[in-house]
């Protein structure tokens, strides 16, 4: 046997291993041997997560000094601050894999680590703010809801910590559409308008169709996806639904329709253009979204510089003391 | 521009309620203790989550090789006598 087809076999071995621990259900832990497939589709799938709780915090901060009541501001500032953690939650699974935070930010920065699409669209009235809690929330909970059971246990951690601070979210953001649909006209038309332009966004948000997805294979083989995207729209779908009806909401989607023998809601066609539209950068806020966080980033450099200067400074002392 | 630089990483380990272990909840980003344990108590307890929070510098942590674990996680089966039904207690005693 050759060096290279030893080093085969020792590959095709650890595989072997690797995929039987995944098959029983163990989880995959730091230190543990992985596929560098396996890490890769981590790293891409952790960060693009991360970074869009934090992009995510954009569109609502914009309403911070113009919710209409104090009740409403405490709630929004607390959900963005949620928001924040959560990205640090992420984040910090994600530095288990071996990249460091400074490479992620960079990532994020040079356009090869995404964020959700759904972000780089407006919050135009208080009734997004609505939307974006009951429905891009919603449909992120399904989503999280899932992946709690996935097979990189910091990733599965993180997950149950957001998973269990997510459901105020939407509610909060459910109780500001029924609270609008109870008011005046204006309010109603209002709160309909937002479902109108969310709605397909948030449908969007679970990705291309099972036939079209290209990361799904070895996603679900190793577990890390343990639902397809088809199946978790159908599920927020499936859902949703009704609570529409309860406020008298109505779904802008003249196909939706009760399919007795599935068992499921049927849904029109999604418009994919719009989607690979705004994905590859040209959405109403794609540039908006980047320049802020990269001003914001650059800003606050100086706080970090200090604080390592601060504690360099405190090392000295103690040494001469 | 300097490098940029996200500050050494700290682990976060948590304890529920009094008399409870610790248990790790995550990392936080931080210069010195003082911040860190700032930092992890924003992100990791804003819900009443604790009663208490050790931060430890994330490079003092030694871990063990998961290669190693047949040698260090043994059952060692065949020492029976570390359980306590391995022992014949007397007749009538009590309380043991």
């Amino acid at each position: 046997m050759d060096v290279l087809e030893k080093t085969d076999s020792i590959q095709a071995e650890m595989l072997r291993h690797f995929e039987e621990k995944i098959e029983r259900g163990d989880a995959i832990e730091p230190r543990d041997k992985m596929p560098d497939a396996y890490r890769k589709h981590l790293i891409r799938q952790m960060s693009q997560h991360a970074h869009s709780e934090v992009i995510g915090m954009q569109p609502e901060g914009n309403w911070i000094t113009r919710a209409p009541s104090l009740r409403a501001k405490q709630i929004l500032l607390a959900k963005i601050q949620d928001e924040g953690g959560h990205g640090l939650y992420l984040y910090s699974a994600a530095e288990t894999l071996g990249v460091s935070r400074e490479e992620l930010i960079s990532q994020l920065h040079s356009g090869k680590a995404k964020y959700s699409n759904i972000f780089n669209y407006p919050a135009l009235t208080w009734a997004d703010i609505g939307a974006i809690g009951w429905l891009v929330d919603g449909a992120a909970i399904v989503n999280q809801v899932s992946l709690q059971r996935t097979s990189y246990g910091p990733y599965s951690r993180a997950m149950v910590r957001i998973c269990k601070e997510e459901s105020f979210h939407q509610r909060q953001g459910y109780e500001i559409m029924a609270k609008m649909m109870q008011g005046t006209k204006d309010q109603q038309e209002m709160a309909q308008d937002a479902m109108n332009r969310w709605w397909w966004p948030s449908l969007m948000m679970f990705g291309p169709h099972d036939s079209e997805s290209p990361h799904t294979g070895d996603a679900v083989k190793w577990k890390i996806k343990r639902h397809s995207n088809d199946e978790l729209r159908q599920k927020f779908i499936d859902k949703t639904v009704q609570q529409a009806e309860v406020i008298g909401l109505t779904i802008p989607d003249a196909d939706l329709k009760w399919n007795e023998a599935k068992g499921h809601y049927d849904h029109g066609p999604i418009d994919w253009n719009e989607f690979y539209r705004v994905i590859s950068g040209n959405g109403p806020c794609n540039r908006q979204r980047m320049e802020h966080h990269k001003r914001v980033h650059a800003e606050g450099a100086w706080v970090r510089e200090a604080a390592e200067a601060y504690r360099l400074r405190k090392e000295k002392e103690l040494l001469h003391l | 521009m300097a490098i940029d630089s996200q500050l050494a990483i700290w682990e976060v380990f948590m304890q529920a309620k009094p008399g409870a272990n610790y248990i790790h909840a995550g990392s936080v980003h931080a210069s010195d203790k003082k911040m860190a344990l700032q930092n992890a108590r924003d992100t990791y307890t804003r819900r009443g989550e604790g009663t208490s929070i050790w931060v430890v510098p994330s490079d003092a942590i030694v871990a063990s090789n998961p290669d190693d674990n047949d040698m260090l996680f043994d059952p060692a089966n065949d020492k029976v006598y570390r359980h306590p039904t391995f022992y014949v207690m007397p007749e009538g005693a009590k309380a043991i």
